[in-house]
């Protein structure tokens, strides 16, 4: 999955899309798309015209003439079809690289009679499987399709859908209970509960998007429709009035000329890619992993306003680690480092393994008789290790403060100053006491992701506000948001503190994404306005979100936003270009309409176009191949920069709104010297 | 600089200078803030509301203000056909000017009512001062309507979320009592000190140096002609409108009615920045509206000043410039900016002839109707501008990577169904009817006072007149038929009763939406380069919509003047 083609027309994927660009020349197929089935019309018209010009009529130019012109707009509507097949294609490619994965794998049914299961097993293609039934999966299986450990715990080789090598572990209960068909089990034997109808996965969904039988309209699209669906009668209007004009002004127009003024005036180039730039948007997506439940999740994500991030790997690296260790007075650092490495032999949290780490003592000097290792419980908040009449204890510093203090040992000063230091600092103080007399603290501190800070002020620049979710303490909260450079950070967590932050913030009027993987994310997963689910999440996780990232990798976020900006803004550029290729093509087209007649109008043909013949060609051969001309630009998105919506809006109007007026003059000019050969 | 350019230079200066604590004045009035006038008109407003049993403090949705919007129009509509088909036996008619015809009458209440004031007949022989003074309180009235209708859209605009929009009758009773009625009074009194004529006592008889006695017409004209022109209605007291000698006596009234008309559109614009509390947002949308103004503004009068190179040919003296159908009191400068004025605020009043003039100018001319967003008319300039204001709203937010939004309100599906069938209106009209009135030759052939390209320009100039409720003429046109009556009085309530459904349906339903706050990536509306943008999306809708139709009438003709 991670290796992907840069090229955009593959050799495969091109065949397809140029069979499925003729097949698309069904008029029941054109008519989804307003602007490209008036083309289709004008194209039909033509061909009539074809064959009234070789029964032998005189006054509508010469067979060869009408014939180019028939071809060229053909040649419209294909490139157009052709746009929308290779981005349906590409996208196709890649969810068929997933579904591969889950061809016919054979699965080891567990029937149920009446109530019971039975443990005996019937080995059933994937396919057979249906919402509930339980199946059985053991060492070397391949994982036949989605589901939900009910019992037992597996590692499980996901690299087929992540491309991550290392592989994870998967329990029943908790978190981590969900199994996605195609990936494979390395050890253990769990028993799973199907939770997708066959075709109803998210791939399946995001296969039949992307095929885009079932793609509907986001609700932009269908705006920016509307909008082209004006200009294009607008044009009807100006077209058919002309025809009267003309005869007023004794000017008689072919109909060869009004059609291809028609279709040249037309917002062809935006109408005929439209569709493959929200294909193509859906793609990228896919590409980085991420799997869409539609297309206006997408769009959606372009316009988030507040980004809800959790602190632990999105923002800081995995956990927190010892950095010091400060005894108090009176105390040898070397016994205290001791004292809190034995307090740790058993703590198999990453805390505790990182005390070890930079305690870093011999194995010998750790070694001691009987210890009896003290689990932490919510009750003590503390853990620790007796042996002989030692009992060593780390913890809270309001947990051992109340111990020592229990038992009638004064807090020391100078600790209790270094707690409030480390806390003040972003860390997280640990108190250690030994025969319930403190010795002193350890500092353990968050290591902040490298270029973390440059990503946030990106998305600060976009507009986004950042939001930290973490559980630890305001102090230290503020201080790491302070240091990350994000805006807000929601303190000592609990799930629901999400789902109200989110909702605060939509009562506003904003927009929020969200990550999360676990059950209790799912409310706040299915408020958010963008809900990315872990892929190594609950199924109900998955069934709250829009979105699921493959990749497990919560500062996918940030490039979700992105593409889904890049989606609206491919859609207007490409919008502003289209409207402004008319100038030129009026002062080609509109000379060549009357110069016959009025010769006096010789004063607008400005480009000097050689004749009306070549003029009218050059104009719907400039109009028809700036379509594959932009294809790669629709396929891969206008780059986002995030340098501010009216800079943003001065650049894109610069080269698209600008340039827009300006190509068209050079290429209609330049095709007219080639034309001008013939015509 | 010479005296004539220093002229309509310092009118401009001048106009604008107190058009900016004008709209602060129009703003609170709106909002319903203590005001100057308050003593003289509250009073007058009670009455008023008392003897109607309206309660101006209840406020509506956009739907209950379009309600009663076209209510009174259609009363005004029904009281106007009565007045006009009976004023030959009513009273006030001292010259015994006949009834006018079903068709006329169709023709003129229509072109009243909604503010535009094509007058198919002439005011001398053609209406009673019975019919004037109806006239006149059409003009009050439907400038009214329309200022009323743009501060919905402006009391809309503000940032919250509501359909609470104000009190119709409110909004209209104080744009007429409070704004026009002050504002006309102050002008009719300049216009009275000129010698423009008020009264009643029908023809004055004037006794010329040769001996003869010429009957003159004259009536309550200082009342009629400010009103004309601060409603931006245009419709004259006498056929030859404000080239006539008593509408528009001197050099000094002809400033004043230009004033009259450019101070309220100007001022709404910034009432609109003063009320949403916006004011760089009416500085954009002034800067844009002057920028289309000043490029239709200085072709026309760098042409009028050359005169027309045809009769220099035959050794005529042109540095007066092109002096055909002008008023030598007013000159070629004044003349030239006045068409514009009065073409670009769809005023239509008119102190020179538009047929005469050349042909770029003809054409600059058609193009202030055809975009017909530049200041525009009292409220309905407003009204026409934000339509083109959400769809370059559109494109822009596209183009910016957000969904678009205008003023913290996202635009969707069914805001751009509406705002494109107003854009595509405008078009349709004008080149449909021109359309169908060349095709028909036998009803328009004969009406044409110029045959080829001239001709054609006629007939375009007519029906984008009557789509931009401008109500001008190029008066070469013999236009009162039934075929120009009815086709162009279709053309005139399509084209007055959408665009001002459209937007208050627009900003009725944003308002209703959630409000969303601007952040760093959201679009700024107020900046330079949206003005630009929306400058562009004027310029494409029309220049692109009516390129081909001006191409075979002023284009032609100036290129074979060449």
């Amino acid at each position: 999955m991670k290796a992907q083609n840069t090229s955009l027309f593959q050799g495969d994927l091109v065949r397809e899309a140029l069979a499925q660009s003729f097949v698309k020349l069904n008029p029941r197929i054109m008519f989804r798309n307003p602007v490209m089935f008036t083309v289709w019309i004008g194209t039909f018209v033509m061909l009539i015209v074809n064959i009234w010009v070789i029964a032998g009529e005189k006054s509508q130019g010469s067979m060869v003439y009408n014939l180019v012109i028939f071809l060229i707009l053909l040649l419209t509507l294909l490139f157009a079809n052709f746009a929308e097949a290779i981005a349906e294609a590409r996208g196709k490619a890649q969810a068929n690289s997933l579904r591969k994965t889950r061809e016919e794998t054979p699965a080891k049914w567990i029937q149920a009679v009446g109530e019971m299961y039975v443990n005996e097993v019937k080995i059933v293609p994937s396919s057979q499987l249906r919402k509930g039934h339980i199946f059985l999966c053991e060492t070397g299986d391949i994982i036949p399709t989605d589901g939900e450990i009910i019992e037992g715990l597996a590692t499980i080789d996901e690299s087929a859908i992540t491309g991550e090598s290392a592989p994870v572990i998967r329990e029943a209960g908790g978190d981590k209970s969900s199994v996605t068909g195609g990936t494979k089990v390395l050890s253990d034997r769990i028993k799973v509960k199907v939770t997708t109808e066959p075709g109803e996965s998210f791939l399946d969904k995001m296969i039949a998007l992307v095929e885009g039988a079932s793609r509907q309209k986001t609700p932009n699209e269908i705006a920016l429709t509307i909008l082209l669906a004006g200009f294009t009668l607008v044009f009807i209007i100006v077209c058919i009035t002309l025809k009267p004009f003309g005869d007023f002004a004794n000017t008689p127009i072919t109909i060869a000329a009004f059609i291809s003024l028609f279709v040249c005036l037309i917002p062809t180039t935006i109408g005929g890619l439209l569709s493959a730039i929200g294909i193509a948007g859906m793609d990228r997506a896919l590409r980085a992993n991420v799997i869409t439940k539609s297309g206006k999740a997408v769009e959606t994500a372009g316009d988030i306003d507040t980004l809800l991030l959790d602190k632990t790997g999105t923002i800081t690296i995995g956990n927190r680690k010892a950095t010091n260790f400060w005894p108090t007075r009176g105390v040898d650092k070397s016994y205290f480092i001791k004292a809190a490495a034995l307090s740790s032999i058993a703590d198999e949290t990453p805390e505790g393994k990182s005390i070890i780490e930079l305690a870093d003592l011999h194995s010998d000097q750790l070694r001691v008789e009987n210890p009896t290792f003290i689990e932490f419980t919510a009750e003590t908040r503390s853990s620790g290790v007796n042996f002989l009449d030692t009992r060593i204890r780390k913890g809270a510093s309001d947990a051992i403060r109340k111990l020592s203090e229990k038992a009638g040992n004064a807090f020391p000063m100078d600790i209790a100053e270094k707690v409030r230091d480390i806390s003040s600092n972003g860390g997280t103080p640990l108190v250690v006491a030994e025969n319930e007399v403190v010795i002193g603290v350890i500092e353990l501190q968050d290591i902040i992701k490298p270029g973390i800070q440059e990503r946030f002020e990106r998305l600060r620049k976009m507009g986004v506000k950042t939001v930290m979710v973490t559980g630890d303490n305001p102090l230290t909260a503020k201080f790491i948001a302070e240091k990350a450079g994000v805006d807000d950070y929601i303190a000592e967590a609990k799930p629901e503190d999400k789902m109200n932050y989110i909702k605060a913030e939509q009562q506003k009027g904003k927009l929020v994404a969200m990550m999360g993987d676990g059950t209790n994310d799912a409310p706040a997963l299915a408020q958010a306005d963008v809900g990315v689910a872990m892929n190594s999440g609950t199924q109900a996780a998955k069934e709250a979100g829009n979105m699921v990232d493959l990749d497990n990798d919560p500062t996918k976020l940030i490039e979700i936003v992105e593409i889904g900006k890049q989606l609206l803004m491919t859609r207007g550029t490409l919008t502003t270009f289209s409207i402004a290729n008319d100038v030129a093509k009026y002062f080609a087209i509109v000379p060549a309409l009357f110069i016959a007649s009025i010769p006096a109008l010789q004063g607008l043909n400005i480009m000097r176009l050689h004749t009306p013949e070549s003029a009218i060609l050059s104009a719907i051969i400039f109009n028809a191949v700036i379509i594959p001309l932009l294809i790669p630009l629709a396929l891969k998105g206008v780059a986002y920069k995030p340098i501010g919506a009216s800079a943003l809006l001065r650049r894109n109007l610069l080269i698209y709104g600008l340039g827009g007026v300006l190509v068209p003059f050079v290429g209609i000019k330049a095709i007219d010297l080639l034309v001008s050969v013939w015509f | 600089m010479n005296t004539e350019l220093f002229g309509i230079v310092a009118l401009f200066v001048a106009t604008v200078a107190l058009a900016v604590p004008f709209g602060k004045y129009i703003a609170k009035g709106y909002g319903g803030e203590k005001t100057l006038l308050d003593p003289v008109f509250g009073p007058l407003e009670k009455g008023f509301y008392r003897l109607s049993g309206i309660r101006p403090s209840v406020e509506m949705n956009w739907k209950q203000h379009l309600f009663a919007l076209l209510t009174i129009n259609m009363v005004w509509f029904f009281l106007g056909m009565f007045v006009l088909m009976n004023q030959g036996w009513l009273p006030l008619n001292p010259d015994g000017n006949p009834s006018q015809s079903p068709d006329l009458a169709f023709n003129t209440t229509i072109s009243f009512v909604v503010n535009c004031n094509l007058q198919h007949y002439s005011g001398e022989s053609g209406m009673s001062y019975l019919g004037q003074l109806f006239l006149m309180f059409l003009q009050f009235v439907t400038a009214g309507t329309g200022m009323a209708a743009a501060a919905v859209v402006i009391i809309a605009i503000k940032e919250r979320t509501t359909d609470k929009l104000g009190n119709f009758y409110d909004l209209f009773v104080k744009s007429c009592t409070r704004i026009l009625l002050p504002v006309s009074f102050a002008i009719a009194l300049i216009l009275l000190a000129n010698g423009t004529p008020m009264t009643f006592n029908g023809k004055d008889t004037m006794y010329t140096m040769q001996g003869d006695t010429v009957q003159i017409s004259t009536g309550p004209v200082a009342a009629f002609v400010p009103i004309k022109h601060v409603g931006t209605n245009g419709g004259g007291f006498f056929g030859a409108n404000s080239a006539h000698p008593l509408e528009n006596p001197t050099y000094a009234t002809n400033m004043t009615e230009m004033f009259g008309q450019m101070i309220i559109p100007i001022a709404m614009i910034f009432a609109l920045g003063y009320y949403v509390k916006r004011r760089r947002l009416s500085w954009m949308i002034f800067g844009v509206m002057t920028l289309g103004f000043l490029l239709l503004t200085v072709p026309t009068i760098i042409t009028e000043l050359h005169g027309n190179p045809k009769i220099a040919q035959m050794g005529v003296d042109m540095s007066s410039g092109a002096m055909e159908g002008k008023e030598t009191r007013f000159g070629t400068t004044a003349s030239a900016f006045w068409s514009i004025a009065t073409t670009v605020i769809s005023t239509g009043s008119i102190n020179s002839m538009h047929d005469s003039f050349m042909p770029v100018s003809g054409l600059t001319q058609m193009l202030s109707m055809m975009t017909n967003a530049f200041y525009g008319g009292a409220g309905a300039g407003i009204l026409n501008f934000y339509i083109f204001i959400i769809l370059a709203v559109f494109i822009s937010g596209l183009m910016v990577g957000r969904t678009p939004e205008f003023m913290g309100k996202k635009i969707e599906a069914r805001e751009m169904k509406i705002a494109m069938i107003v854009a595509l209106l405008h078009p349709l009209l004008i080149l449909a009817a021109t359309a169908l009135g060349v095709s028909m030759p036998e009803l328009t052939a004969g009406t044409l006072n110029n045959p080829g390209f001239h001709g054609f320009s006629e007939m375009l100039y007519e029906y984008t007149s009557s789509a931009a409720n401008n109500g001008s003429g190029f008066e070469g046109l013999g236009d009162n038929t039934p075929w120009w009556n009815i086709s162009c009085g279709i053309v005139l309530i399509l084209s007055r009763f959408i665009p001002i459904i459209g937007p208050v349906a627009i900003a009725g339903i944003l308002a209703s939406k959630k409000h969303v706050p601007e952040s760093a990536g959201t679009l700024q509306t107020d900046t330079g380069t949206f003005g630009i943008m929306v400058f562009a999306v004027i310029v494409i809708i029309t220049a692109l919509s009516f390129f081909p139709a001006l191409t075979l009438g002023p284009i032609a003709e100036y290129f074979s003047m060449q």
